[in-house]
């Protein structure tokens, strides 16, 4: 996992990017670091990371999102105070993008910023949704995205899981898919992710990340 | 696919109208409904199937009245405002006899509404929508896994009855990820469809597929017969889940998203001493009048809960029948109840029991 002031996060709908985003912010902020998230899903109507506001607001991480998000307007815009991020250079940004390369599209009007400054730009993965189960589809996925974003993926994130059945199996159920992505983009696997019970069993050479799940449905309390 | 994947509500239709026999998918985007639409668009054209986005839902409709016409197991998605549009073809299709399969993950309405959750629609799915003597089979599925099984079923179904079946869910249902898998998917029946128009090859009549009649007396014969083929339905396909109500006081009954906050109230109520049972029901039409019925014999209340300012109640208190009071609490506009509401709304009938 590289140390960087920005911190991009994308992968196909639904591989998990808004609550591995959550959980890297919510990281950073309990070492001290000033964190800001950017909800900058323009395809998600629901469940997103302004749902999260009141845990953000408990860890002091600033949240920047879409006037509209979780509103009764479908209004695939992008909060006009984004821009400050790249000049406030004492935050951490953890920009949290929407599904596939048609919510990656978001990013290219930033390219004259992350051109001039170091950023990640982590692929989350989950093969167990449907469309990106092979390493064929996941690296046309990934491809697609790099070109929509006008940026480079720097590493990847396992975060395969089928929701609450999600045990140690799930988590390394197609790892030789993960490797393989990993091999053909060229880049390392830096986050093995799941609930600390499903990574319990799992060895030390995997980059462990403990997760919280932090979106929750409208009949969980 | 054995092994469980995670989906979305709405990309589950997708597959599991694939996987019932549906080639034929015509559409018009609109949230929170369009990642079906987005699933069929990327799934079709590698199963040498059709996905045509239309330029407008009256368009998608009319599409679907003419594959269904020449036989083809045919589906198309919308979400409430959507669905107003569609109307009209969809009372054609109900007039010409011909099964599809209508998608309506709700919206709050009226009007354009909102993009959030809803249950306002449960008149337009049960109660017409479009115009003359006509119904929808119309299935809420609660659950992703649950939207699978009663996909498969709305095809069958459709084909069975000749008739089009709606899929009701809310936004919530369309948008949310559960494990999934296609295990126990319903085999796709085959009926014979001798109606279709797929050429003559010189060796038959024409088949005409058509929903205008000259003669009163003749429209009024083809009514007939509809209404008794929905007789034979509402005898036979009532479908609902149903708990604790032998010994309930208060029966609480919602479908779809609602019911899933519903079962977390009565657990915490229940825990609390209160004898609370659940009916959700299955089909809304036909609505599984006869666990009301039942139930009716012994319950002292009932109580409907909806996202809607009170819908579904009115055929809770038709099947109910007078035998006990029946209560109703519902949010709107988007607004999904919490399960504290709910358990609240419960309390507050217990105590009027006493």
């Amino acid at each position: 996992m590289m140390d960087t002031r920005l911190n991009i996060f994308c992968g196909h709908y639904g591989s998990g990017k808004t609550e591995v985003a959550l959980n890297y912010a919510i990281k950073l902020a309990k070492q001290g670091k000033k964190v800001t998230i950017a909800d900058m899903d323009i395809v998600n109507p629901y469940f997103r990371t302004a749902d999260a506001e009141k845990i953000l607001n408990e860890y002091g991480i600033e949240l920047i999102a879409s006037e509209f998000a979780n509103s009764n307007l479908d209004m695939p815009t992008v909060p006009h105070e984004l821009k400050k991020v790249f000049c406030d250079k004492d935050r951490t940004i953890i920009f949290d993008v929407g599904g596939d390369d048609d919510g990656a599209y978001v990013l290219g009007q930033y390219y004259s910023y992350f051109k001039d400054e170091e950023y990640s730009m982590t692929l989350v993965v989950s093969t167990k949704r449907p469309m990106t189960q092979t390493v064929e589809d996941l690296y046309e996925m990934a491809r697609n995205i790099e070109y929509a974003s006008r940026l480079k993926f720097t590493d990847i994130a396992n975060n395969t899981n089928v929701g609450s059945l999600t045990d140690e199996d799930t988590l390394m159920s197609d790892y030789d898919v993960i490797s393989g992505l990993s091999k053909k983009l060229n880049i390392p696997v830096t986050r093995q992710c799941g609930v600390p019970k499903a990574l319990q069993k799992l060895g030390e050479e995997f980059n462990k990340f403990p997760m919280q799940i932090y979106i929750k449905m409208p009949w969980e309390g | 696919m054995s092994e469980k994947v995670l989906m979305k509500g709405n990309e589950a239709i997708g597959e599991a109208a694939i996987r019932s026999g549906c080639r034929h998918f015509f559409g018009y985007p609109i949230t929170p409904q369009t990642e079906l639409s987005a699933y069929m668009a990327k799934k079709m054209p590698k199963i040498g199937g059709v996905f045509l986005q239309a330029e407008s839902e009256v368009a998608a409709i009319n599409m679907v009245y003419g594959a269904a016409g020449a036989g083809a197991r045919v589906m198309t998605s919308s979400s409430s405002p959507g669905i107003s549009l569609k109307a009209e073809g969809i009372s054609y299709i109900a007039g010409a006899d011909l099964p599809c399969v209508i998608v309506d993950i709700v919206r709050g309405g009226p009007g354009l509404g909102g993009i959030q959750p809803a249950q306002s629609d449960y008149f337009q799915a049960t109660k017409g929508g479009g115009h003359g003597d006509y119904h929808l089979i119309v299935f809420a599925p609660n659950s992703v896994q649950e939207i699978v099984s009663l996909t498969a079923d709305a095809f069958n179904k459709a084909d069975e009855y000749r008739v089009p079946v709606m899929i009701l869910g809310d936004g919530t249902l369309g948008q949310m990820m559960e494990p999934v898998d296609f295990d126990s998917v319903p085999e796709a029946i085959n009926t014979d469809k001798d109606w279709a128009t797929v050429g003559t090859g010189l060796k038959r009549e024409h088949n005409i597929i058509n929903s205008l009649y000259l003669s009163p007396e003749e429209l009024e014969k083809t009514i007939i017969e509809r209404q008794n083929r929905y007789n034979i339905i509402m005898e036979n396909e009532q479908r609902y889940e149903a708990h604790d109500i032998e010994d309930a006081d208060i029966i609480v009954t919602a479908y779809g998203t609602t019911s899933r906050v519903v079962e977390s109230a009565v657990k915490t109520v229940r825990a609390e001493g209160l004898k609370v049972g659940v009916i959700r029901p299955i089909t809304l039409w036909p609505f599984p009048t006869k666990i009301f019925k039942e139930a009716a014999k012994t319950a002292k209340a009932f109580l409907s809960v909806e996202m809607s300012m009170g819908q579904m109640v009115e055929d809770v208190k038709l099947a109910v029948e007078g035998q006990a009071p029946v209560h109703f609490f519902g949010r709107t506009g988007g607004v999904i109840p919490t399960p504290q509401e709910v358990a609240d709304e419960i309390r507050k009938i217990a105590g009027g029991l006493k």
